[in-house]
């Protein structure tokens, strides 16, 4: 029997399931060494020689070192985890939630004060072709 | 006997913390949040609780990936303000209740909830905003503080209505705490948002405000509704709104007494990437 996953079909989501937290447990468990200043300093001075004193794949590493966190995140990462890596650059979370929607920061910030991204269109994958289920 | 007085609901972006922490809340952005909270203050002030039973979400900081409890109560004497990796918020560290937390603790377990009992955690914004937007910034915080951390980071998160059940339970056993103390109990985390992927930024009023009505009118039917519309109408992370049933299922109707009272009602949009939703409900002695 294969798991109920119902909200696969919502457009630009990853939902932090088991699956995705065994994928990303190397990595989510790095960005949570950033909790303590001395490893922010470390991971400053060389973040690849920081990186590689983790058991987490080239691509993840690769995704970490890009800022890429849809990269981040479809490689397991979750963005409460990943939110430690923008702390560590003096990012907000606009900042790094903007990031992944290839919007500019301005532009992000202002769709956010205008009242936000509408849910009219953005429900289910299609939708907004008209390919409503 | 101790008792429950009322339930309050907000929500606890971390943004809203740092604008406190660095002097911004009364730069218009931010002033239009903190106005909607000008009468708690007052309210809280009035009613001086004995004790806050606070639910909230931890975000990755107590709680890596090593261990996900669904439910954990903090019965410690103290819990101190967490570094999330922008340092710890110059706040208060949190004062506990022990004894009650584990009254709370063995009643809950009884009826059949497995908690998590924590005697060692960092509390992160998820406990510590909410205080500071019912308090601004005291020297101490007024009273002590339950933290209750539920798991709403890694899928599948408990079901609204497990968290509805759960409220109940947590009534029963503050209703048995032979001291007699005045309990709040709060639920926090949402409204309507997401902080991830393509489609952050999604904030949606209707789906909101119609929450805050049957939070208030018709908990028992809120308490159905399943994960997969609060991801699809609210967002990813919009999936924190499950804890307000927590608060809302501990007060007397849900326990077949009369409707709580509604003595405040907020909402805005934006804080940073989030919907602001705000509410208190006083049980009618």
């Amino acid at each position: 029997m294969s798991l109920d996953k119902p909200y696969l079909d919502v457009p630009g989501t990853t939902i932090f399931d088991a699956e995705q937290s065994r994928l990303g447990y190397h990595l989510n468990q790095f960005c949570m060494s950033l909790m303590k200043a001395d490893n922010r300093a470390r991971f400053k001075a060389d973040e690849r020689a920081y990186l590689d004193e983790w058991p987490m794949s080239e691509d993840q590493k690769q995704a970490v070192l890009a800022r890429d966190l849809n990269r981040c995140i479809a490689l397991g990462g979750n963005i409460y985890f990943l939110a430690k890596i923008g702390a560590t650059d003096g990012k907000s979370f606009q900042q790094m939630a903007g990031s992944m929607t290839g919007m500019t920061e301005e532009a992000y910030r202002d769709m956010m004060i205008n009242g936000g991204r509408s849910v009219e269109g953005n429900r289910r994958i299609g939708e907004q072709q008209g390919e409503k289920k | 006997m101790a008792h429950i007085s009322a339930s309050v609901y907000t929500s606890h972006v971390p943004a809203i913390g740092a604008a406190l922490d660095l002097g911004k809340s009364h730069e218009p952005y931010w002033k239009q949040v903190f106005d909607g909270y000008e009468y708690s203050k007052q309210w809280l002030k009035e009613q001086k609780p004995d004790v806050i039973f606070l639910v909230f979400n931890d975000h990755a900081t107590a709680f890596s990936l090593d261990m996900i409890p669904t439910f954990a109560i903090g019965t410690a004497p103290e819990f101190i303000p967490a570094d999330e990796g922008w340092g710890p918020r110059p706040v208060p560290k949190v004062i506990g209740h022990p004894k009650l937390a584990s009254h709370i603790a063995q009643s809950v377990i009884q009826q059949d909830f497995d908690l998590t009992i924590v005697n060692k955690m960092d509390v992160d914004h998820g406990l510590t905003v909410p205080l500071s937007l019912m308090t601004g910034k005291p020297q101490a915080w007024p009273c002590p503080v339950i933290p209750f951390a539920v798991n709403v980071v890694q899928y599948p998160v408990p079901s609204g209505q497990r968290c509805y059940n759960l409220g109940k339970a947590i009534r029963k056993a503050i209703e048995s705490y032979d001291e007699d103390l005045n309990v709040q109990i709060w639920g926090t985390g949402g409204m309507s948002h997401q902080l991830q992927g393509p489609r952050a930024g999604l904030i949606n009023k209707e789906f909101d405000n119609a929450f805050l009505d049957d939070l208030i009118n018709d908990p028992d039917a809120l308490a159905r509704k399943p994960h997969i519309d609060y991801v699809r109408e609210a967002g990813s992370e919009g999936i924190e709104l499950v804890m307000w049933l927590i608060a809302r299922g501990a007060m007397d109707d849900a326990a077949g007494g009369p409707k709580p009272v509604l003595k405040h009602r907020f909402y805005h949009v934006p804080a940073s990437n989030t919907a602001v939703g705000h509410l208190i409900l006083e049980n009618s002695q």
